[in-house]
Order: structure tokens, then C-alpha cells, then sequence
């Protein structure tokens, strides 16, 4: 997730990492991550980044800043549901992988080079 | 490319969707979604969403999903029916060295697209009940391996890849450095790197991903395509796939 700021909207968060706060922590899937203080509407993402052992890299002090993946599992997926994705096509028209349930999907990465 | 086995699955209830994971987006992407005239969804992954949240680390790799939205196969090799004849590209001239050596490398690549074709019309035709369908704890199992050096990485990657968008190329390089660093097995990232370098111009420029022949000290990565294919046998570039 790239951020601009430090001090993000809870909402804002759980949107870019697909990690719930929680009363429990973090969650995603069947997965929790305690948190030791209660989460308010504010996000510190340094704080919680660390607490929830998610690395924080920044391009300058004064960012941009890309927060990574959780690692603690071992493997890329938590649990077998297929994440959102949500991409552009060639037009900039947005388009949501949630928008297929009812299809078998087969997804396919490619690159031009 | 996979247009002709998508018009004949799709009656059966498979879609395909295609990401293009290129830093140059759409325009880069466009020539080649135009040719294929597909009419699944082709979609831009400017910074390789798709690669972190399904853990693909080369391509072409294929993710199957089922009609409730459970992966049943996480990431892996998806060779496509037709063989893409690269060589094409450079038309009937002669190939710089490079290119003739990269292509060399590239056609001993292994993969095996007709039992992945097989595989595919399976679980279309028998969904849960196809062998290929994988239970949830196999396709975790089974989804590409991250640690926290792993997550590090993923995220220098992905400020490489905004900085690089946002006209910083020099600052990409090094976030894109440390990326190869702390994935070595990250094939796609480090494409994705190299081909950001020229190296020569026209159609093959892309392809060209190592040192120019006229510059060779400006390149400004560890290794190359060429160099690294070689290092680690181009028979050896997949995985071989499991059923």
C-alpha cells in the first residue's frame, strides 16, 4: 500500500491492506493479529505497522512510504478465498474481480516484456 | 492468446481475465491486447497488484478461482495453447548478438501447455469434483512462500514502481535493487527492472534486459536475463508443474 501520510483513516487502512480492526486486532480470513492499544479512526501507520510486523519503506523522510504484505504466515495466501483485486482496462475503466462470482476465473498474469 | 480456448470454455462458465503487470501500463500493454482482439476482460497492473496478493513471481502464471470466489489453484506456470514465436518480433533481419543469445536461451525454456490445457478443460467440466481443484489447506500450501524478508522486499518493490510512474527513474532503481536482493527467486521483478533500461532501441528493446553493448558499466543491476538464464539453466526457469 503507498501512502502520502503517516496518520491515515482507519477506513482508508483496512481498505489498502484488507486487514479488519478489530476489538480482536487485525483480522483477515480466520487470521488475528493481536494489537496491544485499541484502534481509534486515526491510523498511525508506523505504530501499527509495527505491532502487526509489517515492514514500512520510505523513499525519503519525507515519503512517499509503501507499506508490505504480512509475512508471518510463511505463504502469500492466509485463507484459499481470492482476494479483491480491482484494475483498470485498457480505457482506465475499473474492473473488479468480486464482479465475476457465478464464473469459473481463470487469472491470468502476463507482461510485454 | 488465450482467446480461442476462452470462446470455447465460456458457454461452460469459464472467464478469463488477463493483468498485464507492466510499469508502462497501458501503453505498452495496448498493442498487444488490440492484437489479441480478446473479448475477456485485459486488464493494467501498473504495480503488480496481482503479484503480491497472489504471490506470482514469473510469468505467464495462471490463478483458479471457483464460482463462490475460493482460489482451488493458487499461482503457477500457465503456458497458453499457442506459442508466442518471439523471433517474430524481429522480423527476417538478423538479431543483434544479445537478442540471438537471449532467444537461444528462451526456446529451451520448458513448459507443458497441453497438459495444463487438459487440466483446465477438467475442472470446467467437473468443477470440485476435477482432480486439478485443489482443497483450501493444499492451495495455501501450495501459494508461492513469504517471510517477512519476502514482505520487505514486496514493499521496496512497490515504491520502486510509484517513484518509477512518477518520473523518478533513478530513485527506482534502488528500491527495485533491494527488491532483487530480498527475492532472488523473483524473476518477474527483476524483468520488470530490466526492461525499464533500454539497452537498444525498436521492438526488441524490451527485450534486451542486460547491459548495452556500447555502455556496458550503466547497467545498473546485479544481474541480467541473459547471464542469470544461463546461471541457472533455462531448463530450470519454471518449476515444473504438479498436477
Amino acid at each position: 500500500m503507498l501512502l502520502d501520510h503517516l496518520q491515515i483513516s482507519r477506513r482508508e487502512f483496512e481498505d489498502g491492506t484488507g486487514w479488519e480492526l478489530k476489538p480482536e486486532g487485525a483480522c483477515r480470513g480466520e487470521v488475528c493479529i493481536p494489537l496491544p492499544d485499541a484502534v481509534g479512526e486515526t491510523v498511525d501507520v508506523t505504530s501499527l505497522a509495527d505491532a502487526m510486523g509489517l515492514p514500512l519503506v520510505a523513499a525519503s523522510a519525507d515519503g512517499p512510504w509503501a507499506l508490505g504484505p504480512w509475512g508471518g504466515s510463511g505463504r502469500t495466501l492466509i485463507d484459499a478465498r481470492a482476494p479483491e483485486l480491482v484494475l483498470p482496462d485498457l480505457d482506465g475503466n475499473e474492473f473488479r474481480l468480486s464482479s465475476l462470482r457465478g464464473h469459473k476465473v481463470m487469472l491470468v498474469a502476463w507482461a510485454p516484456y | 492468446m488465450w482467446q480461442e480456448l476462452r470462446a470455447e470454455l465460456h458457454p461452460q462458465g469459464l472467464e478469463v481475465v488477463t493483468v498485464g503487470l507492466d510499469t508502462m501500463g497501458a501503453q505498452a500493454c495496448r498493442p498487444f491486447i488490440e492484437a489479441a482482439a480478446a473479448e475477456h476482460p485485459s486488464l493494467i497492473d501498473e504495480h503488480h497488484v496481482m503479484a503480491e496478493l497472489f504471490g506470482v513471481i514469473n510469468i505467464p502464471n495462471g490463478v483458479w478461482i471457483d464460482e463462490d470466489g475460493m482460489i482451488v489453484r493458487p499461482a503457477e506456470v500457465a503456458p497458453a495453447p499457442r506459442k508466442v514465436e518471439r523471433a517474430a518480433l524481429a522480423g527476417a533481419t538478423e538479431l543483434p548478438d544479445r537478442i540471438a543469445r537471449i532467444f537461444g536461451e528462451a526456446s529451451r525454456i520448458q513448459t507443458d501447455p497441453g497438459a495444463y490445457e487438459v487440466a483446465l478443460r477438467d475442472w470446467v467440466a467437473r468443477g470440485s469434483d476435477s482432480i486439478y481443484a485443489l482443497d483450501p489447506a493444499e492451495v495455501i500450501a501450495r501459494s508461492e512462500p513469504r517471510d517477512s524478508q519476502v514482505a520487505l522486499g514486496q514493499a521496496h518493490f512497490e515504491l520502486a514502481t510509484h517513484l518509477e510512474t512518477s518520473g523518478d527513474h533513478a530513485g527506482a532503481i534502488g528500491h527495485f535493487r533491494e527488491a532483487h536482493r530480498l527475492m532472488p527467486s523473483n524473476f518477474s521483478y527483476r524483468r520488470q527492472a530490466w526492461s525499464l533500461e533500454g539497452g537498444i532501441d525498436g521492438p526488441l528493446e524490451r527485450f534486451w534486459q542486460g547491459p548495452s553493448d556500447d555502455d556496458p558499466g550503466a547497467w545498473p543491476y546485479e544481474g541480467d536475463w541473459l547471464t542469470d538464464v544461463q546461471a541457472m539453466g533455462a531448463e530450470n526457469y519454471y518449476p515444473q508443474w504438479r498436477p
